[in-house]
């Protein structure tokens, strides 16, 4: 492996902070920051983990046990006909292939168990277990519909070494019941192409096209065409294909082959596209036995947070969004992000929010059999502009309040909280825009609404439906004017006052001409309730059905004054 | 020395008194509404860190919000305000309109709204906002009956009040008030305008037609509760200009935005009253 990393050790050092122990215990910090890291440069190791069809799964078979185990399949429909989609050892034993129809395999081999392919359980199964693989690097990748990439630079020494995490890797799988295969090798395609031969292989940068070479064709993956194509040419092995000058196999499989090829044989490399972005700081806490009490895990989390913010510290940042996830002994992960409106930069803070998120939970984080890893991630940070705190109160308020929508969010959940901003309508209820208060309580500080008209009654209602609600008039006097009374919620109400009407038109260059003109009033009721109530439409122009009869007005209520 | 002994008992016992005791030095702050009868019967204005409960029938939200967010507007002009309501509020009620805010002269920029799921967690945010000094004030509005807001819950908001000096409002529409540990509470019904003038009386108003225009926000404000001291009924109204609340004056227009040159006729002659 020395070698391996020799000539681009520079570009792709990804730092990991001191690992106390290895083995049964380690925290570490890493930090993209830092001497280029992984974002930016290709990756060096990959190990792409194949596994079969989870349905197709079963345990390898136990030497005394092979004789009783009856075949079983699952099958797809593909162009109505039930094809083979996965098997099992004792179904290949019978001579059963991928993409039999079902009909034939039943004539091969009567006591078939089938089963139906589940496309959405398969690929969240790979997604589960790319959630497991995230303990292992941060960069974990899908290769549907079986296949992951793990971005295992700089990653593998803390698991003992490349061919010690590999083991750990596959052995955990296999345990689980999974058939794995799995390799490393310098591009992410050459590590596919030789796990699809055999299991275990690990390959050093450059030596890829040797270890490729002797391999079938059908290990590219291509497709049925091409593989056909090469086979029926007599290129049997890849490094057939290999020998043969690029452009005579692009002339006749497509340049997408030989790029393909080439990043096989090690000649090139396509980035991987991890599902997660790569968290800016990641501190975590391996665990030699499960933890499963709230008290450990409570005490861990606050360790966490200590060590992350003192990574953060030294470059003078702050979290904006922070995420806990606790790997579970038995494979499940779960996860849980707070996120601050304002970059976190003390321990306490980041305890808090995360002991209002975890109380809140609807269900509850289990630790069932105990969580073995515990990873605390900075997912965004910020430059801390540190500002003097005692002088100036103002600040020091903003903190507060900021810190306590932080809390608030971060318990019942950020679009909650909200602070409005004024909107450049007429329209009534687009008048004010409500927002989540953690982004943007800085620009509601400083929003400018319209000023009120001083000396004048409210001419805006305090509270406000958001739908309007249809009200019944019995008549108005004059077919423009307002009510004498009208029907709200089941209950009569005898106008008494009224000032009006405000005219208030649609945004007709939008909706061509949908909405109507509303004419508003302010009505008063006999025990002095106030309303906004208006008319949808004008009489003679808007209010006309196609025959250009004139149809009756609706009339709604819009708002309540104090 | 039994003497002395019982000497010292009773002034440790004095001291103690005096700690404990909320004296008329170490009791809250008082603001005084504008309302000068209410003022005089509250001694002096509305206690700040502590709790008040303002009540409303369903069908009079509207008034009640205008009155609660009157008693925040008079307790904290200036700093922000925390307004916790259920989901389903906007709805029943209407959602707090920013404009309408403006309108009755406080600022939608100090205003941070929380809706909340539930009773249990909107009580939580309000007992959590009340720990923040850097408030104003702290509205919890809650809708109907729930057995949630018991006297503990009550006190819980009190104790967060007087430790961080934020005034706790709860505003109950549609409920019955229970026993709490509120500081006032109050039934509020939305009052009549002023009724028209007498020149008014005498324009041959078309039959039937709605006669004089509206003024200033008008509550029925009855104190069914006063921790200290007595209770008692007004009609307030709003001043939207001053911020502050006011005797009902007898002009539908607030009289001290009549320009001097205004014509008589365009008070009195209107019917109704063109909108602006």
């Amino acid at each position: 492996m020395a070698q391996n990393r020799g000539s681009q050790a520079e570009a792709r050092e990804v730092v990991r902070l001191p690992l106390p122990l290895a083995g049964s215990e380690a925290s570490e910090a890493r930090s993209r920051g830092w001497g280029g890291g992984l974002s930016t440069s290709p990756a060096e190791e990959r190990a792409p983990t194949r596994i079969a069809s989870r349905d197709a799964i079963r345990p390898p078979p136990h030497a005394g046990e092979a004789k009783e185990e009856l075949p079983s399949v699952v099958v797809a429909k593909d162009h109505n006909a039930i094809l083979l989609h996965a098997l099992d050892e004792a179904a290949i034993r019978a001579g059963l292939s991928i993409g039999l129809p079902l009909a034939n395999a039943r004539a091969i081999c009567p006591e078939l168990t089938v089963y139906d392919a589940d496309p959405a359980a398969d690929a969240k199964t790979l997604n589960d277990i790319a959630d497991w693989c995230d303990r292992f690097t941060p960069l974990v990748a899908l290769d549907p519909p079986y296949g992951l990439f793990l971005d295992i630079t700089g990653c593998a020494h803390l698991f003992g070494g490349e061919r010690a995490l590999l083991q750990i890797a596959t052995n955990a799988l296999t345990r689980r019941g999974f058939a794995v295969s799995a390799a490393i090798a310098g591009t992410s395609i050459a590590a596919r192409t030789l796990t699809r031969h055999t299991s275990g292989k690990i390959v050093t940068a450059g030596e890829e096209a040797h270890a490729v070479g002797p391999l079938p064709v059908a290990a590219l993956g291509a497709g049925e065409a091409v593989t056909t194509g090469l086979r029926r040419a007599g290129l049997k092995t890849i490094g057939d294909v290999a020998a043969r000058a690029p452009h005579e196999i692009s002339a006749r499989f497509s340049s997408a082959f030989t790029t393909l090829l080439s990043h096989a044989l090690g000649q090139g490399d396509a980035p991987i596209s991890p599902r997660k972005p790569l968290p800016d700081y990641i501190v975590e806490k391996r665990f030699a036995e499960p933890v499963a009490t709230d008290t450990v895990i409570t005490l861990t989390l606050q360790n966490l947070a200590r060590t992350l913010v003192t990574a953060m510290d030294r470059q003078g940042k702050g979290a904006r969004q922070l995420e806990a996830i606790f790997f579970r002994t038995d494979g499940a992960v779960r996860s849980i992000a707070v996120e601050a409106g304002r970059p976190v930069t003390r321990p306490e803070m980041i305890d808090r929010l995360f002991r209002e998120r975890l109380e809140s939970l609807n269900d509850p984080l289990d630790p069932g059999f105990g969580f073995d890893l515990i990873r605390l991630a900075a997912g965004r940070t910020e430059i801390v502009v540190q500002q003097q705190r005692d002088l100036d109160a103002s600040v020091h308020d903003n903190d507060e309040i900021s810190a306590l929508i932080d809390r608030i969010a971060a318990r019942i959940g950020g679009k909650r909280v909200v602070v409005h901003l004024p909107m450049e309508s007429h329209i009534p209820e687009r008048s004010a825009l409500a927002v989540p208060a953690q982004h943007h309580l800085a620009a509601a500080t400083a929003a400018a609404w319209p000023e009120r008209i001083v000396g004048e009654p409210p001419l805006r209602p305090l509270r406000l439906f958001d739908r309007p609600e249809l009200i019944n008039v019995p008549f108005a006097t004059v077919p423009d004017g307002p009510p004498h009374q009208f029907t709200w919620r089941r209950a009569q109400h005898e106008v008494v006052r009224v000032e009006g009407p405000e005219r208030i038109a649609m945004e007709w260059w939008k909706q061509d001409g949908q909405a109507l003109t509303r004419d508003y009033f302010r009505v008063e009721d006999a025990a002095g309730q106030r309303f906004w109530i208006f008319r949808d439409g004008l009489y003679e122009s808007e209010l006309r059905d196609e025959a250009g009869k004139p149809i009756p007005a609706k009339w709604y209520v819009h708002g309540l004054f104090a | 020395m039994n003497g002395a002994r019982t000497g010292t008992l009773a002034s440790l016992r004095g001291s103690i008194a005096r700690i404990e005791a909320p004296s008329e030095t170490n009791m809250p702050n008082r603001v005084a509404l504008g309302h000068t009868s209410a003022d005089a019967m509250l001694r002096g204005g509305l206690a700040s860190a502590v709790l008040h409960e303002v009540f409303a029938s369903g069908h009079q939200s509207g008034a009640a919000t205008g009155f609660v967010a009157g008693l925040a507007g008079r307790l904290s002009p200036r700093k922000p305000l925390v307004w916790v309501r259920q989901d389903f509020s906007d709805r029943e009620s209407g959602a707090l309109s920013m404009s309408g805010l403006t309108e009755l002269g406080l600022d939608p920029r100090l205003m941070v709204t929380v809706r909340a799921a539930d009773v249990d967690s909107g009580l939580r945010t309000a007992a959590d906002a009340l720990a923040c000094d850097a408030l104003g004030a702290v509205v919890l509005e809650v809708w109907g009956d729930v057995r949630q807001l018991d006297l503990v819950a009550s006190r819980k908001l009190t104790l967060a009040a007087q430790a961080s000096g934020v005034t706790a409002l709860v505003l109950r529409i549609a409920a019955t008030p229970i026993p709490s540990t509120a500081e006032t509470r109050w039934i509020v019904r939305a009052a009549h305008s002023p009724p028209g003038n007498a020149a008014s009386a005498s324009m041959p108003a078309a039959p039937s037609m709605p006669a004089a225009p509206w003024g200033a926000p008008r509550f029925d404000a009855e104190l069914v509760r006063n921790r200290h001291g007595p209770v008692g009924r007004w009609i307030m109204e709003w001043k939207c200009d001053e911020c502050q609340f006011s005797e009902p004056s007898a002009h539908p227009q607030p009289v001290a935005a009549t320009p001097a040159h205004r014509p008589h006729h365009a008070q009195v002659g209107a019917e109704q009253r063109l909108a602006g």
